[in-house]
């Protein structure tokens, strides 16, 4: 491979980094739409295109494994190899959080929802935007905005404290809806991690940027 | 570790042309600094400023200061036979005599006023131990080092040059005429060379200098661009220029 081809290469290996997380994101959203609908065939088409997200997921550390055998990366090249090879873990979980919303929603059925999602969609959306923001900032190489977004994880946190007290309290008013309600905590707790992948990823971004290894949100759960 | 050379302000010009430019650099006792950079940005040159190897050819020049050990090796009057002794040299093509195993060893010693055959031998034995070459020619001593492989001849060199009991030993690219088996067993040597000696390489093998090196200078038109621990200069270097050049956007 000739020196062009390899920073092609590399180009190419954060284009498709891109696309996982649009696959992850995209995910995340069909399953919250699927839950809120009470929609079980699009909750199972969830679950079986995260096959999807972990081949892509692969593909992408195969590319960089070879090209770290072949090439001997150097400096922002090998931190941005380092990076993307992280980040494609932290995506592919993503994915596995939004299959698991899908899969909450199958093992709830047809039936209606114990309450109607208030915070919970909220709470994805912030997830959705703080993954989406990082991987901008991973593309355009911005360690400041990476960092801040990182302070949004206490946000999805509160959100997430709010939705439990709530299904708490009405689980004690009713226990019949014990079992519903769980599955709605086991929801919101996949988005909360869906955050905290995301400081992961802003975690890699400062140190593809920077060179040095800042931890900078660790989250209470 | 402290510092073995330290470099302040060094200039040097080969009669009109400026090859090195102000360059500061502090070489880490028991240590291997490596020199990188493309080619003609003075890393040979500054290396053979470092035991005085200009001084061979008429109209060469230096300015500044090398200080080897407190004292400027660029003052007037300095032994050079007693620097080149203490600083050896080992090149990019391995330069064995046309004489025996042992001679090209002894040859040296000899030269630096040591005659005694039976110091010799041991010093010999010594310098072949040392480098790794020992149990590959013990049985044929008197044989012709030009019967040796290439890694065995430029293993041969470094024992010569550690013959004579130097504190510095400068590379000039040691390993680009060898095979990588043979650059494998240089470079464990030098690992193994720096708990007693200081080294200083020049290489156009990044992975070479990132791989054996303590400190890593990077050179370009006759300056150090950077200068620092090889581990930052190879993950996260500060200077952009450093950067295009070790991920082979440019040279």
């Amino acid at each position: 491979m000739t020196r062009e081809a390899y920073h092609k290469s590399l180009r190419e290996a954060q284009d498709e980094l891109m696309r996982l997380s649009e696959m992850a994101g995209a995910a995340l959203k069909a399953s919250m739409e699927a839950l809120r609908k009470r929609d079980v065939e699009a909750s199972r088409r969830i679950v079986r295109n995260d096959a999807l997200v972990n081949k892509k997921r692969f593909e992408i550390e195969e590319r960089c494994i070879y090209l770290i055998a072949t090439q001997q990366p150097m400096a922002v090249d090998l931190r941005t190899l380092a990076a993307i090879i992280n980040i494609v873990t932290d995506l592919e979980r993503i994915g596995d959080h939004a299959e698991g919303i899908a899969r909450i929603s199958i093992s709830i059925g047809d039936g209606p929802l114990v309450k109607p999602l208030v915070d919970m969609p909220v709470m994805a959306d912030k997830a959705l935007s703080m993954l989406q923001r990082c991987m901008k900032a991973f593309m355009e190489r911005d360690a400041g905005t990476a960092r801040r977004i990182c302070d949004e994880d206490d946000a999805v946190d509160a959100l997430y404290d709010a939705i439990y007290d709530e299904l708490i309290h009405l689980m004690i008013e009713d226990p019949r809806i014990i079992k519903d309600a769980t599955y709605l905590i086991w929801a919101a707790h996949n988005i909360e991690r869906i955050a905290d992948r995301a400081t992961n990823i802003a975690e890699r971004v400062v140190y593809m940027v920077t060179g040095k290894m800042e931890e900078m949100n660790v989250s209470k759960y | 570790m402290g510092e073995k050379i330290t470099i302040k302000r060094l200039n040097f010009f080969y009669g009109p042309k400026h090859a090195l430019k102000n360059v500061n650099l502090a070489v880490g006792d028991r240590e291997i600094t490596a020199l990188i950079g493309p080619s003609g940005c003075g890393k040979t040159t500054f290396l053979r400023c470092l035991n005085r190897m200009h001084d061979l050819y008429p109209g060469n020049r230096y300015e500044g200061e090398i200080i080897l050990d407190g004292a400027d090796i660029l003052l007037p009057g300095l032994d050079l036979i007693k620097l080149r002794s203490k600083v050896g040299m080992v090149f990019q093509k391995p330069t064995p005599f046309p004489m025996s195993i042992f001679d090209n060893i002894a040859f040296g010693l000899k030269l630096n006023g040591r005659r005694d055959r039976r110091d010799a031998a041991a010093r010999v034995e010594a310098a072949l131990k040392v480098s790794a070459l020992w149990d590959e020619t013990k049985d044929r001593l008197h044989e012709p080092a030009l019967a040796l492989s290439g890694g065995q001849q430029q293993r041969l060199c470094i024992a010569r040059a550690i013959a004579v009991e130097p504190e510095v030993i400068l590379m000039d690219e040691p390993c680009s005429a060898l095979d990588p088996v043979a650059t494998a067993k240089i470079e464990d040597l030098m690992s193994e060379l720096k708990r007693n000696y200081t080294v200083v390489i020049v290489t156009h093998n990044m992975q070479q200098a990132a791989r054996v090196s303590d400190r890593t200078g990077f050179f370009m038109m006759g300056e150090v661009m950077e200068f620092g621990p090889t581990r930052k200069i190879f993950t996260a270097p500060a200077n952009k220029l450093t950067e295009d050049y070790i991920t082979g956007r440019f040279g």
